[in-house]
């Protein structure tokens, strides 16, 4: 169903110029694993504490408004490199699998971020120790799956 | 090199399926834990984030985090190099990784023994002196110049098996070039 629409992304302009280039996918890949690292320490950072884990003397409100402006960066960063990768192969990645895992998981990962995560993060909230722990590890899960399908989609 | 790339152990690791992905994925991955802290240790360190932590607890609450995350990374990446040996020895980029790794490491010592011992001067300030600032900045510059040379391994723009290449890429790779 979305196949003509793959089909068309792939005669757009900047795809072409990256598959034109020798250069170029590598460098966006790079940048890409880059941001990649950045958008890791701002979740972990949080994540770590709302698992009891890491800063536990500072309050979990304070390391997530400290960590949101460099994951929201970060995302924005791999957002940006990760279009143009993804329009130089459009119709190998309408194939691949792991590209269908990391899209499915991607936007999960994103509203359970600012959403359900940021609440946890909040001091008003009714937020357990226990409730808080969950939240961690489902983030570090998400995350760690759109990054591990990611990468297997080289490997395809 | 050669006599490496030979023994059974590096042959089964290159050609298997899913070991090699799977070494190569987990190096990726655990990026996510030991570059990410690293980085927002460096953060605190320029002052651009996390500034009402004091650094000492940076040092000891997320530090032993880094350390786990860069065992994996040397233990996974000593796999992958085990898997191809001859090529990854003659990457130039593989060898700029190694020398900004010995580059990363001289500034880790340095903060340890020549900024960090005086931390009770600065601990809780935002802005911290320059020598701290300037590891930080060190710091990231040398982390993001490895990921982007371990990523570029993968590439064989400057392979020694593609000539003409240049003498100084023949000289940095130690590319054998026969001559005629």
């Amino acid at each position: 169903m979305l196949l003509p629409f793959f089909q068309w992304c792939e005669t757009l302009w900047l795809g072409q110029a990256v598959i034109g280039s020798s250069w170029l996918f590598p460098v966006i890949e790079a940048v890409h694993l880059l941001a990649l690292s950045v958008l890791g320490g701002a979740v972990f950072i949080v994540d770590l504490r709302l698992l009891g884990l890491g800063l536990t003397n500072h309050s979990v409100t304070e390391l997530w408004r400290d960590a949101r402006p460099w994951m929201i960066a970060a995302i924005v960063g791999l957002i940006a490199t990760g279009v143009p990768l993804f329009l130089s192969e459009p119709i190998k990645l309408y194939y691949s699998d792991s590209f269908w895992l990391k899209m499915t998981v991607l936007p999960i990962a994103l509203v359970f971020a600012f959403t359900i995560r940021a609440r946890a993060t909040a001091e008003s909230v009714r937020n357990t120790a226990r409730r808080q722990a969950l939240v961690g590890a489902l983030s570090i899960a998400l995350w760690v799956t759109v990054a591990a399908a990611g990468r297997w989609i080289g490997f395809s | 090199m050669e006599w490496l790339a030979a023994t059974e152990y590096s042959t089964a690791l290159r050609e298997s399926l899913f070991m090699y992905p799977l070494v190569e994925s987990s190096h990726v991955l655990f990026l996510l834990l030991f570059v990410g802290l690293t980085v927002m240790l460096d953060l605190r360190l320029l002052g651009l984030s996390l500034t009402r932590v004091p650094v000492s607890d940076m040092v000891d609450r997320i530090l032993p985090w880094v350390r786990a995350g860069f065992a994996i990374m040397i233990f996974t990446g000593v796999l992958l190099f085990f898997a191809i040996p001859v090529r990854t020895y003659q990457s130039v980029w593989f060898r700029a990784k190694v020398i900004m790794l010995v580059l990363a490491a001289l500034n880790i010592w340095y903060f340890h023994y020549r900024v960090y011992p005086n931390v009770a001067a600065w601990d809780s300030d935002a802005k911290l002196p320059w020598t701290a600032r300037r590891a930080g900045l060190a710091s990231i510059i040398l982390w993001a110049g490895i990921i982007v040379a371990g990523r570029f391994i993968a590439y064989n723009w400057f392979d020694c098996d593609i000539q003409p290449q240049s003498a100084f890429v023949n000289w940095f790779a130690g590319c054998v070039v026969a001559t005629d």
